[in-house]
């Protein structure tokens, strides 16, 4: 059974206006997302700023209240659960942020920041936690001295080895990496990256990774799922989905990756998208890509296809498109015709609004 | 399409290195040689502070005021309201006062005297009692409902936050004086209520500034990191979004100070405030305002400069602060 399991998970933002404060419309940023991590597994979540990935994050967490679906977690569904039911899930999932600077408290020191979680849930006495953070600030690769400086002290790549010591205090089982390494300089991610890696192994740990950098999740991912505005639309594989893209966008994305080899790289096909990502207040009719799809027919505009099973790598790889890219003997090729597998799903509001 | 992220990573304030190519999950132990003392966000204030005289005069004047005045308040029921002054404050002296016009400045009474020969500077050190009592006792009301109204206003927001703002609206849009004369009016005249009238008005501009910063602290990813580990509303208010937000509500406290001390005087100069024959500068002023015109300026020069020099270290010393503490001025 999966970790963390999630079903048609929804987020709609009300929009309000006027001196009433009235609805007037919605914010999709999560519509109809499902997908499950196994235990140990990495799950990498990739997109375009906006797509709704963050918001998934912070969904799961019960941060942001979800609008619809379900999240469990080892068997307790998160958003069903009590107050302290919440309190408990708080130990097993944790959440690594973006920005180093942001994320810790600029008047606390350090220790203080690490020992929160433990003073929260009341765990050990004073001194057990005192040697508890101590030995967070081992494993991140943080001394002793550092202890009672300043968030402001540090360089970012430390701020980050901060960030997760206090992610791990609770000893948790799931850590959400909500684009940890997005707002350091390049030569600092590998560092945190392969801590990240370091400590999978060492702890067990499954990680949801969320990134808008394909390389980044390509490294650390066991799967990856695609997501474009508020949907997502391939989840496969790590290997297969960087070997055998099946959704046009993917493709997009996976092109934009430079290669670190002149040759390969000057042969590189680079697909750039047309336009702009709609907003996710009015996404548009059928397949929320269609509009900037190079493959967009007729049914495409229709309603979004949902989730399916397309290729020879069976449940391991899905796509949600009508047209996807299909690899038979390592020949690639496009669906001609509408495919079989793809149906039209009745995904969110777009798809119910002609269905 | 990560390239435009790339140039976040910015540079440390402190001179501390990142050690790179380290192995990862090494300890990033190496220290750079001189390490830097450890700057809490108070002392980088304080830093900043230094450089800014107008804001040093200011602190002294504060200072010399305070001292003066706890020594006043310390002394007041332990010397039957004499306070620690050279000369009893409401002992009256007709030879001091020959033509009722008091007698100017001299060695034994460097401020002179008033009309009932009592020693001005005896009378104006008293009076510094009340406008230490009424800068802390009525600041420290306005700002104890400012502070649970304030955040709780900014954090949950929604009615309760139209609530709170709009009754500040409405003490913000009443005239000032006219408020406290109504306060009075219906508390009955006396310097302890107007301590409170002053008060209970000075809530509102705390609230809402308050208000501002735990709107803005609120969004901040360490807030969201304390939810994250299951902190409660109370622990996120106290621990985290009130601590960042009290950097322009300590440059309000200085200036309100200021402004209630001058208050306190305007009170007693239209005669709701301190009852005679206690002494506060601003009843003096008012006391004496007619010998002004009959030649004696001591009367009232002496207490006026009072009044001005420590309001106007209040407002320096809040000025020089709120330079200290924005972020925008920071090196």
């Amino acid at each position: 059974m999966s970790l963390l399991e999630v079903k048609n998970l929804k987020k709609y933002f009300p929009i309000k206006t006027g001196v009433l404060k009235r609805t007037t419309g919605q914010v999709y940023a999560v519509d109809d997302v499902s997908f499950s991590v196994d235990k140990g597994e990495t799950l990498g979540l990739v997109g375009e700023s906006g797509c709704g990935k963050s918001t998934t994050g912070r969904t799961v967490l019960r941060l942001i209240e979800a609008t619809g679906g379900s999240v469990t977690f080892d068997g307790v569904d998160v958003m069903a659960a009590s107050r302290a039911e919440v309190q408990k899930l708080r130990r097993d999932m944790q959440i690594i942020f973006q920005d180093p600077y942001a994320s810790l408290n600029p008047r606390k020191r350090v220790k203080h920041i690490i020992g929160e979680p433990l003073d929260i849930h009341g765990i050990g006495t004073e001194q057990e936690r005192r040697r508890r953070v101590f030995e967070l600030m081992e494993t991140v690769g943080l001394s002793a001295e550092h202890a009672e400086r300043y968030p402001h002290e540090f360089s970012g790549g430390q701020r980050q080895r901060i960030g997760v010591a206090r992610a791990l205090a609770l000893r948790p089982r799931l850590i959400i990496c909500d684009e940890p390494v997005s707002a350091l300089d390049v030569s600092i991610r590998a560092q945190i990256i392969n801590l990240l890696e370091d400590l999978q192994d060492e702890l067990g740990l499954t990680y949801v990774f969320i990134a808008h950098d394909l390389s980044v999740v390509k490294h650390l991912s066991d799967r990856v799922a695609v997501m474009y505005l508020g949907k997502i639309v391939e989840i496969s594989d790590s290997d297969l989905l960087y070997d055998h893209p099946q959704h046009p966008y993917t493709e997009a994305l996976l092109s934009a990756v430079p290669i670190p080899d002149p040759a390969t790289e000057r042969a590189r096909r680079r697909i750039i998208l047309e336009g702009d990502v709609p907003s996710p207040a009015n996404p548009p009719k059928g397949c929320v890509f269609h509009p900037r799809c190079p493959r967009a027919q007729e049914v495409c505009t229709s309603a979004m296809p949902a989730l399916a099973v397309t290729g020879e790598a069976g449940e391991r790889h899905q796509v949600a498109c009508y047209f996807p890219t299909r690899y038979e003997g390592g020949r690639r090729s496009v669906s001609e015709s509408s495919f079989a597998g793809a149906q039209p799903g009745a995904a969110g509001p777009a798809g119910a609004a002609d269905a | 399409m990560a390239s435009d992220e790339h140039d976040r990573g910015r540079e440390p304030v402190t001179g501390l290195t990142e050690v790179e190519g380290a192995a990862a999950g090494a300890a990033v132990a190496a220290a750079p040689a001189a390490a830097p003392k450890v700057l809490s966000p108070w002392s980088d204030t304080w830093r900043r502070l230094k450089k800014n005289k107008l804001a040093l005069i200011g602190l002294g004047i504060i200072a010399v005021f305070i001292v003066v005045g706890i020594v006043q308040v310390i002394a007041y029921p332990l010397t039957d309201g004499r306070g620690l002054t050279p000369y009893d404050p409401n002992a009256e002296n007709y030879s001091l006062s020959p033509t009722g016009h008091g007698s100017s400045p001299s060695l034994s009474h460097p401020m002179g005297t008033d009309y009932l020969g009592r020693d001005i500077l005896s009378r104006a050190l008293v009076a510094t009692r009340i406008s230490l009592l009424v800068g802390v006792i009525a600041v420290a009301i306005g700002l104890i409902i400012g502070l649970i109204l304030g955040p709780i206003s900014g954090y949950y927001g929604g009615f309760v936050d139209t609530v709170i703002m709009r009754l500040a609206d409405i003490f913000f849009a009443y005239p000032y004086i006219l408020f406290v004369l109504l306060i009075m009016t219906v508390l009955g005249p006396g310097f302890v209520n107007v301590f409170l009238a002053i008060g209970i008005l000075g809530w509102a501009s705390f609230a809402r500034i308050v208000r501002g910063q735990v709107l803005s602290v609120k969004s901040m990813e360490y807030v969201e990191a304390a939810r994250a580990q299951g902190a409660s509303d109370l622990r996120i208010i106290f621990r985290h979004v009130l601590p960042n937000s009290m950097a322009p509500v300590y440059v309000t406290i200085a200036m309100s100070v200021g402004g209630a001390i001058v208050t306190e005087a305007a009170m007693s100069f239209l005669g709701i405030g301190v009852q005679p024959p206690n002494a506060s500068w601003g009843k003096m002023i008012s006391d004496y305002l007619n010998y002004l015109f009959a030649g004696s300026w001591w009367m009232v020069l002496f207490p006026s400069v009072l009044l001005t020099v420590t309001v106007f270290g209040f407002i320096s010393f809040g000025n020089g602060l709120r330079d200290a503490t924005d972020p925008r001025l920071k090196e």
